[in-house]
This record gives structure tokens, C-alpha cells and sequence, in this order.
């Protein structure tokens, strides 16, 4: 650390100077001019968080995408079917049985076997044609979303949280001061989304766990790196890309849950967090997990701050970033070239 | 990611035929077929069938032209066609008065060219900063932003709604939306498309494309400028894919962004895969079976009791059917079908004589 801060002194500052106005933005009353060219600071802080919490959505669905790529080469472009099948699977459970959490397991192993019965039966099969199982997975993504239209039909489903996560919750940031009394408020946001944003950070740190700590991780490093040499070295690599693309499957179900408790589910949802992870994917570095969260942070709060401050243009903002690291850093920002 | 093998075609110079009689018999019979089609058909089958199979077809066929010569599978496509087509829209004259600017035609049409060719090297540039299967993620993230901003965007693309009554010029007196009139404009573009397409393979442009395509390393080692080449080709097939745009938008006198949202980009897709990647043929193949599967299968899905929603499960298990058993799609199942005829008759013919 003290190396990077002495080689790139300027760099280092402004960096610096850029975290400390952040901070200050986040967490100092705004002064009236600011106020007046901004908006209220409670536009600025809903922007941010519903940023960062969009991202933590993205995270989990991209996770599984970019682990599946790193590992084995497959382009999933039926990701974000298993996304919104995962979610109406639990709007189902949810309805069906009356319990939010009970939903998540289910829907992890019924997204999870879903995924490796396509990897047992149709990726494997024609291992290293990265284009024909590209081909395939948007084969299998057509007739999943006909068949999901057929059965739930076009209306927009969302799920109910429970009600302990209902409602809002208190953040420790200050929102405004009230003029006259001189009373603090204290920004008020909703409870189910900072739970969310919890959850996906520590399944995020318990990835990067396993993946780094644990002989299994070792195993699944070794094969992104070079599975040829995995498998020759006796490893049953088949049952390593089994585990990893069925993990991956049921994260994403897992996601679809938690996208429609905070959003809604409905046709064309699933484009959308497809599209949402192949650009994390691709700002974040192909089969990097830190890139994946790297890259769900940035384009999440750009996407919302975009909403917030330019709302014709915000989709031209998430693809700028995309265009500027594919033009400066191809294999993005935490890639490596191989 | 080899798709297209021309077999070097060395003619003896005794030999040597005039150009036409070069051209073997089935194609006098296709392009007979194709002249006179309006005497026997009527309006539906030549403006919806017909006009739908060549526009589908000359987009797929660019989508042909950058996978099977340049082995770059982009998902791009369809968002270029319906850049010229948003282009004509907004250029030119729409029920949208606020927004169209109704310029002449001859502004109108290079203009719609030029931009979407722009759009097309300045995406294509981007998307071959990387190789292989990253170029499909790019080109269906770059699609997927366009259709975004489109629906998004009220100044100049009109938002949700896009534009309506976009009409061709009456150019020479002829109303090119008549079934006839617009049959055999389509007719011409394709088979415009079809020959430069053609043309271009044998090129030595396209050699070195194909080059490009097989062993970039070799091709950089003599000296060839792969990325070049292959943003060059991005800007060439953005040329067929307008084309076939702007005849979209004539044919329907709307656009929207549903036009071209990512079920659309992946109708192209399915378009070249089932029909053949490996020559220019297959995607007017590939998007005849389409558009009859489009246009009839209500009436066999109502037969046998199901819903007519249910076409794009058709479209998905047959290309699926198409990737998973014969991935360079029907012209490759006519092929194996062909050596296995000629092997036969050959075993039989060498039987005869020994």
C-alpha cells in the first residue's frame, strides 16, 4: 500500500481527495447551495443506496455467470432465464406455504438440479465449442422464457417480504437538520433492501472463502487457470464443473427471489439481468468473484444515480463505462488475459 | 471457428465456359422461379412472405458475411438495421411531425447509410478489442443498450411509441409499398446483397478476412492488419443490414424499439444458424423457414389443440434441434445428404466396372 501511495503520489492524492468529498457528501449535512443545485440531499442518499442495493442484486446474479465463464468456458446466455424462473419458483413457494425463507433453499435446489442437468447432459457434451453452447444456452433460453409466459403468463408478479423486513429502518447517515429546532433526521430506508445488501455481502466474502481458503476453491482456481492440467492430474474435473455450474444456477434462482421481493417479476425481466450481468461480466473482469462485485457496484449506482439525475440518458452512462474499460482495459478491470 | 470453405474453383483454360453457362442449372431455375412469382402468387405471399423472407435474409446474411468469413458471430445486426431504419424515420417523413425532419429522399437514404455504418465501425471497433466468444457478449450488450435508450429516449427517438407512417419515396411514379412494386425492390436488394456478398469472399479483401478468421497470428505475422480487417467488415455488412433495415421499416411504415429489442437480435441469429453460416445462401434459407413458421404455425399449433402463442417455443426447440444435431444448419444437412448420395453411386458405379 505505502509502495502504490509512493510510486503514484498525484494519483494517490486525488484519489484521496475524491473518497474524502464522497464521505462528505454521504455523511455531512448539505449546506443550502448545494441543496439548491442538487436537489435535497435525500435524493443524492436514495440514489446511492438504491445503487449499491441494485448492485448487490446484480452481484448475485452475475457471480454464478462469471464463475460458470471463468471455469468453463460457457457463455451462459440462459442465466437470466434461471434469474426469473428462480423467481417465480419462489413466488410460488412464498404463496404456496406462506414463508419468504423457506422459498430460497427450494428454489436453490430446483434451480441448481435445473442447471446441472444442462451441464450434464448439453454443455459437457460438446465441451471446448465455446460458440455451439453459447448457441445452445440461447436455444434453451427461448424455450424457457415461452414456456414461462405460457405458464405465468405477462402480469407482473412481486413477492411479499415478511414483515419484520418491512417497512423502514434508521441509518446512522444524516439526512437533513431541521432549521428551526435544530433536530437531525435520520435517513429512513427500506429494511428488506439493506437485509439484501447484507446477505449478498457475506455471501460474496463467503465465495471469495471458498474459493481461497478451502481445498475446493484450490480446485476450481486451478481449473480457470488450466483445466487441462486439472484433469490430468487426476482430478475429476466433470464433477468440479458439475458443482460449480449447479452452484451457479441456483444463485442465480436465488437472486430471482430477491429481485422480485424488491422489484417486480414479469416477460423481459429476464433480458434485463442477462444484460446486467454480461456488462458486470465485462467491467468486472470475466471469472474474477472481486470483479463481479466491483463491477455490480459500479454499474448499479450508475444506473440509479443515472435514473436520478438524467433520466433519458441513464442507460447511455452503464454503456459508456462498458465502452471506456473495453477500450482501456479489454479484459476488464480485474481480468486476466489468458 | 472455421464455418466457410470455398473449394478453389480452377478452371482449365480449355475449359473455360462464358459466364453464364458457369452458373449451374438450379440457379436459372431459382431465379425463373423468383422473376415470375408475382404472375401466380398473390399479394400476401409477395409482400408479407417474400418481402419478410429477403429482408430477414439480407440481415442475417451481414450476420452470415462477419460469422462465416470473418468469425466474428455479432449479435449486432439487427440493432444496425434498425439504425437505418430509426434514421429514414427520423430524417425523413413520419406521422411524428415534431420529431421527423422530412428531408428529400436523396439526403435521407446515403444519410441512413452513413450513420449506420458509423454505428456499426464505432460498435464493431469496440467489440473486436476482444476475440472469440467475448465479441457475442459485447454485440448483445451493445443491442440490449441501444433498445434501452431508444425506449427511453423522447428527443430523438420518440420513446416507446418509435415512429408510424414512414412510406417509401413515390419514386418514378410507383408506389413501392404495392405488393408488386415492393416485391421486386426486395427481390433486387437481395439478390444485390447476395452477389457482393458473393464477390466479396473472393476478394482479396475477403481471403484476407477469411485469413483473419482461421489464424489471425499468421495473418498479423505477414503483415496484414487483423483489427482493421475486421472493423472493415463490421462496416461492410452494416451496408446489407441497412438495407434490409430500411426495407423493414417501408414494409411495416413503423418502427419502434419491440423492432428491434433482443428477441429480435436473437431471431437473426436463429435466421443464419438454422439456415447455414457457411455461405451466403443460408440465411435466406434460414429466414423462408422462418417467416412460414411465423405465418402458419397458428394454424397447425390451433390443430392440434394449442395455443398460437406458442410459435417462439417452435422457433426455440428447432433451433435448438438445429445447434445441438446439425450446428452449420440446414445447407450443411443438404451437403452430408449430397456426399452421401454421391459415395453411394460411386460405390455402385466402381461395383459395375470392376
Amino acid at each position: 500500500m505505502d509502495d502504490i501511495i509512493k510510486r503514484n503520489p498525484l494519483r494517490s492524492l486525488i484519489i484521496a481527495i475524491l473518497i474524502a468529498v464522497f464521505l462528505w457528501l454521504v455523511f455531512a449535512p448539505w449546506p443550502p447551495e448545494l441543496v439548491a443545485k442538487w436537489g435535497r440531499k435525500q435524493i443524492f442518499l436514495n440514489a446511492l443506496l438504491g445503487g449499491i442495493t441494485l448492485g448487490a442484486l446484480y452481484f448475485l446474479v452475475a457471480a454464478g455467470f462469471t464463475l460458470i465463464f471463468g471455469l468453463m468456458r460457457v457463455v451462459n446466455l440462459a442465466h437470466g432465464s434461471l434469474f426469473l424462473l428462480g423467481g417465480y419458483l419462489g413466488y410460488e413457494i412464498s404463496s404456496l406455504t406462506g414463508s419468504w425463507f423457506i422459498a430460497f433453499p427450494v428454489v436453490f435446489l430446483v434451480v441448481g438440479l435445473l442447471g446441472l442437468l444442462m451441464q450434464r447432459f448439453i454443455f459437457s457434451k460438446m465441451e471446448g465449442e465455446e460458440l455451439r453452447q453459447t448457441l445452445v444456452s440461447i436455444g434453451i433460453s427461448i424455450v424457457l422464457a415461452d414456456l414461462m409466459l405460457w405458464l405465468w403468463g405477462g402480469q407482473s408478479y412481486s413477492i411479499l417480504a415478511p414483515g419484520f423486513l418491512t417497512g423502514p429502518m434508521e441509518l446512522p447517515i444524516i439526512n437533513s437538520i431541521n432549521a428551526s429546532t435544530g433536530a437531525t433526521n435520520w435517513l429512513r430506508y427500506p429494511a428488506v433492501r439493506i437485509w439484501i445488501l447484507i446477505a449478498a455481502i457475506v455471501i460474496g466474502v463467503a465465495m471469495w472463502l471458498v474459493l481461497n481458503r478451502t481445498a475446493l476453491g484450490m480446485l476450481i482456481r486451478a481449473g480457470v487457470d488450466d483445466r487441462e492440467m486439472l484433469a490430468a492430474s487426476g482430478v475429476r474435473i466433470q464433477l468440479v464443473f458439475l458443482a460449480v455450474f449447479g452452484f451457479g444456477a441456483g444463485l442465480a434462482g436465488m437472486a430471482g427471489i430477491i429481485g422480485g421481493t424488491f422489484q417486480s417479476l414479469s416477460p423481459g425481466e429476464d433480458t434485463r439481468f442477462l444484460l446486467a450481468s454480461l456488462v458486470v461480466v465485462i467491467v468486472g473482469g470475466m471469472g474474477s468473484i472481486v470483479g463481479a462485485a466491483l463491477g455490480s457496484l459500479i454499474i448499479g449506482v450508475t444506473e440509479q444515480m443515472g435514473f436520478v439525475y438524467a433520466p433519458t440518458y441513464s442507460v447511455v452512462f452503464t454503456f459508456l463505462i462498458m465502452a471506456a474499460v473495453l477500450a482501456f482495459r479489454p479484459h476488464g478491470l480485474l481480468g486476466v488475459r489468458r | 471457428m472455421a464455418m466457410t470453405d470455398h473449394a478453389p474453383r480452377f478452371a482449365n483454360r480449355a475449359d473455360q465456359k462464358l459466364w453464364f453457362e458457369r452458373i449451374p442449372a438450379p440457379w436459372w431455375a431459382l431465379a425463373v422461379v423468383l422473376l415470375f412469382l408475382p404472375v401466380v402468387a398473390n399479394n400476401f405471399w409477395l409482400f408479407q412472405i417474400m418481402g419478410w423472407t429477403f429482408i430477414l435474409g439480407m440481415i442475417g446474411l451481414s450476420l452470415m458475411f462477419l460469422a462465416g468469413y470473418g468469425g466474428m458471430v455479432s449479435l449486432l445486426q439487427m440493432t444496425v438495421a434498425g439504425m437505418a431504419g430509426y434514421m429514414v424515420a427520423i430524417l425523413g417523413t413520419s406521422g411524428t411531425v415534431t420529431v421527423s425532419l422530412g428531408l428529400a429522399w436523396w439526403i435521407v437514404l446515403p444519410a441512413a447509410f452513413l450513420i449506420a455504418a458509423l454505428f456499426a465501425t464505432v460498435s464493431g471497433a469496440l467489440a473486436v478489442r476482444t476475440e472469440g466468444i467475448y465479441t457475442i457478449m459485447i454485440t448483445l450488450a451493445i443491442a440490449a443498450a441501444f433498445f434501452y435508450f431508444t425506449r427511453q429516449n423522447y428527443t430523438i427517438f420518440n420513446g416507446y411509441s418509435g415512429f408510424n407512417l414512414v412510406l417509401p419515396p413515390q419514386l418514378f411514379g410507383v408506389n413501392w409499398r404495392d405488393p408488386v412494386p415492393f416485391y421486386y425492390l426486395s427481390l433486387a436488394l437481395a439478390s444485390l446483397s447476395y452477389g457482393a456478398v458473393v464477390y466479396v469472399s473472393r476478394s482479396p479483401f475477403g481471403l484476407a478476412l477469411q485469413g483473419v478468421r482461421d489464424n489471425p497470428r499468421r495473418m498479423a505475422a505477414l503483415g496484414f492488419n487483423v483489427t482493421a480487417h475486421r472493423v472493415a467488415a463490421y462496416a461492410l455488412a452494416s451496408v446489407f443490414a441497412s438495407a434490409g433495415g430500411i426495407l423493414l421499416v417501408w414494409q411495416n411504415a413503423q418502427i419502434a424499439p419491440g423492432t428491434i429489442g433482443i428477441p429480435a437480435a436473437i431471431d437473426v441469429l436463429v435466421v443464419a444458424v438454422v439456415g447455414g453460416m457457411r455461405r451466403p445462401l443460408g440465411p435466406f434459407i434460414g429466414a423462408f423457414i422462418y417467416v412460414m413458421l411465423q405465418v402458419f404455425s397458428p394454424d397447425i399449433l390451433g390443430f392440434f389443440g394449442f395455443s398460437a402463442e406458442r410459435f417462439k417455443l417452435i422457433i426455440g426447440l428447432g433451433f435448438l434441434a438445429v445447434v445441438l444435431f446439425s450446428p452449420d444448419g440446414v445447407l450443411g444437412l443438404w451437403d452430408r445428404w449430397r456426399a452421401r448420395r454421391r459415395q453411394q453411386q460411386d460405390q455402385q458405379a466402381g461395383g459395375g466396372a470392376a
